[in-house]
C-alpha cells in the first residue's frame, strides 16, 4: 500500500481534500463541495458539519466520521454513509437525512397521515409541490416536532420514496389532529 | 440432563431460577439519544397508541407490552433499538466519555456498541470489531439506522487485534462482550441448550481468555476494561477473569450494578479463583426478570 493515493481503491477509505484545488485522487469530491451541496440544496449550514471528517470508499461513496484517522485507512466502515456523488445529481443517504435533515430549511416536503405511511413503505405517490424537482427531504410531525422520514425524488408530479428496502416498514398513519 | 442443573448449588432460590428460565423474555427497547430523548419517544409512542412501561433503573429503557419492537414510528426514525435490559449493563460499567478511543472487541450485532456511541455523544472513536462478515453487516446496518458517526468497523481476530492502521496505539477503554455458551439467553432462544457440551464451554473459554488478554494489553495504564458474557458457567466467567489477573497487568475493581445481582464465585468444581472476583456480578434471570448475565470491571496497570 502506497501512502500517495492517486486513485480510488475500493477496499480503503481516503479523506476528502479540503477544496477542489487540493485534489489528488481523480474525480474525488472535496469537503468544500460536500458542505456546499448540503447548504445550497437543503439550507443545512456548513457549521453543522464542522466537527466531522469526510471520506470516500469506492467511487463516489462518501462517508462522514466524527473523529479523524490516517488517510488512507483499510477498515470495513468509517462512520456513516452520507452522500453518493457518482451521478450528476448527488444523492444524500437515508441515514444522513435522518441524522442531519432536521437542520434543513429548504427542499423539505411535509407529508402526514397516509402519505407519510406510504413513503415509509417505499411507495411512490402523486403529490403537488411548487419547489424544485430533484431530491427532497420528506418530513412529518412526530412526538410534537417535525422529523425527517427520508429522501424522496420529486419528478413529474410524483414523489418517489427512496427508503432502502431493509428500512421500509408498514406503519399506522399518525393522526394529524 | 438440563445443563442448567449444574448451577443449582450457586443459586439462592432454585425454583424461581428454573421457573424464570422457562418464561419468555419481555420485549425491551433502548432510546437512542444520538437522535432523540426519552421524553419525545414516550410522547410519540403515546400518540401512536403503543403501550410501554418504563424500566425503573434507566429512563432510556422501555418494556413494550406486545408486538415487535420494529413496527412503530419511533423505531423507523432510529430513535429505538431492541436491546435486552440486562445487556445495557456492561456499557454503563465501562462509562465511556465523549472524545475517548474505545474498543469493542466482539461488537456485532451492535446493541452495546451503539449504546457506547450514544454515551459518548457520538464523539471520539468506537472501534467495533468482529470476525464474522455476516455479523458485521448487521452491525453496519444497525449503526446506520441509529445515525452513529463515531464507529470504525474492523474485521480481525480479537485475540491478536492490531492497531497499526490507526493514528493511536492504545485505547482509553475496552469492552469484551465475549462469544459464549449463551446459557443466559435461554428465555429468548429456548433451543440454546440443545447442543450444550462441556467441551464447548472449555473451548470457548480459551477464546475468551485470548480476547480479554488482548483487551488489557491494548488499553492504556489506568484505563478500564469490562468483560461480560450471557452465560452462567464459571469456566467462562470468573475463571477467565482469574486467568488475566495472573497473566496481565490488571486488577478487578468494584462497580455498582444497577440491577440486583450476586457476587462472582471463588470456587467451582475443585478450582478456586482470586478473591477479588467477588467484586464481579452474576445476574440470574429470576432476580430482575431478565436474561442471565455476568459482568466484571478491570483496571489496567492497577
Amino acid at each position: 500500500m502506497s501512502d500517495a493515493e492517486t486513485e480510488n481503491v475500493g477496499q480503503q477509505f481516503g479523506r476528502l481534500p479540503a477544496t477542489d484545488a487540493d485534489r489528488e485522487v481523480e474525480d474525488r469530491a472535496s469537503r468544500e463541495a460536500v458542505l456546499d451541496f448540503f447548504d445550497r440544496r437543503f439550507g443545512i449550514e456548513p457549521a453543522v458539519f464542522e466537527d466531522f471528517t469526510f471520506w470516500e470508499k469506492g467511487k463516489g461513496k462518501i462517508w462522514i466520521f466524527a473523529d479523524d484517522a490516517p488517510s488512507p485507512i483499510r477498515v470495513e466502515g468509517l462512520g456513516m454513509t452520507v452522500l453518493r456523488t457518482r451521478q450528476e445529481h448527488w444523492k444524500p443517504t437515508q441515514s444522513a437525512i435522518q441524522r442531519f435533515g432536521g437542520h434543513a430549511t429548504k427542499n423539505v416536503i411535509e407529508i402526514d397521515g397516509e402519505a407519510a405511511a406510504a413513503f415509509a413503505r417505499g411507495e411512490d405517490q402523486d403529490l403537488d409541490w411548487d419547489g424544485d424537482w430533484g431530491y427532497l427531504i420528506a418530513a412529518h410531525e412526530v412526538g410534537g416536532e417535525r422529523e425527517p422520514i427520508g429522501v424522496g425524488l420529486y419528478v413529474y408530479g410524483e414523489l418517489r420514496s427512496t427508503v432502502p428496502k431493509g428500512n421500509q416498514e408498514s406503519l399506522s398513519p399518525l393522526s394529524t389532529d | 440432563m438440563n445443563p442448567l442443573e449444574r448451577y443449582a448449588p450457586l443459586v439462592d432460590d432454585t425454583e424461581a431460577f428454573f421457573a424464570a428460565c422457562e418464561r419468555p423474555l419481555p420485549s425491551v427497547v433502548r432510546v437512542n439519544t444520538i437522535k432523540t430523548d426519552p421524553e419525545r419517544v414516550r410522547r410519540a409512542l403515546d400518540d401512536e397508541g403503543i403501550e410501554y412501561e418504563p424500566v425503573d433503573w434507566h429512563d432510556g429503557l422501555l418494556r413494550l407490552s406486545d408486538g415487535s419492537p420494529g413496527t412503530n414510528w419511533p423505531y423507523f426514525h432510529g430513535w429505538l433499538h431492541g436491546q435486552e435490559e440486562v445487556s445495557a449493563v456492561p456499557a454503563l460499567a465501562l462509562d465511556p466519555q465523549p472524545g475517548e478511543k474505545v474498543w469493542d472487541s466482539c461488537a456485532a450485532p451492535g446493541s452495546k456498541t451503539t449504546q457506547l456511541s450514544a454515551m459518548m455523544d457520538d464523539r471520539g472513536t468506537v472501534v467495533g470489531n468482529d470476525n464474522n462478515l455476516g455479523r458485521l453487516s448487521s452491525l453496519r446496518h444497525n449503526a446506520e439506522r441509529l445515525g452513529v458517526t463515531n464507529l470504525v468497523v474492523t474485521k480481525q481476530d480479537g485475540r491478536n487485534f492490531s492497531l497499526k492502521d490507526f493514528g493511536f496505539d492504545e485505547f482509553d477503554r475496552a469492552i469484551v462482550d465475549a462469544p459464549c455458551s449463551c446459557e443466559g439467553t435461554i428465555r429468548k432462544n429456548p433451543t440454546t441448550l440443545e447442543e450444550w457440551t462441556l467441551e464447548h464451554v472449555h473451548s470457548v473459554a480459551a477464546v475468551q481468555k485470548g480476547i480479554l488478554s488482548r483487551a488489557v494489553q491494548a488499553t492504556k495504564p489506568g484505563g478500564t476494561v469490562v468483560y461480560s458474557t450471557c452465560t452462567f458457567a464459571p469456566e467462562e466467567n470468573e475463571a477467565v477473569v482469574d486467568h488475566v489477573l495472573d497473566t496481565e497487568d490488571c486488577e478487578v475493581v468494584a462497580f455498582d450494578c444497577p440491577l440486583d445481582s450476586v457476587s462472582g464465585v471463588t470456587e467451582w468444581e475443585g478450582d478456586s479463583y482470586d478473591s477479588s472476583v467477588t467484586d464481579t456480578h452474576r445476574i440470574y434471570p429470576h432476580l430482575n426478570d431478565t436474561g442471565g448475565f455476568f459482568c466484571a470491571k478491570l483496571e489496567v496497570g492497577g
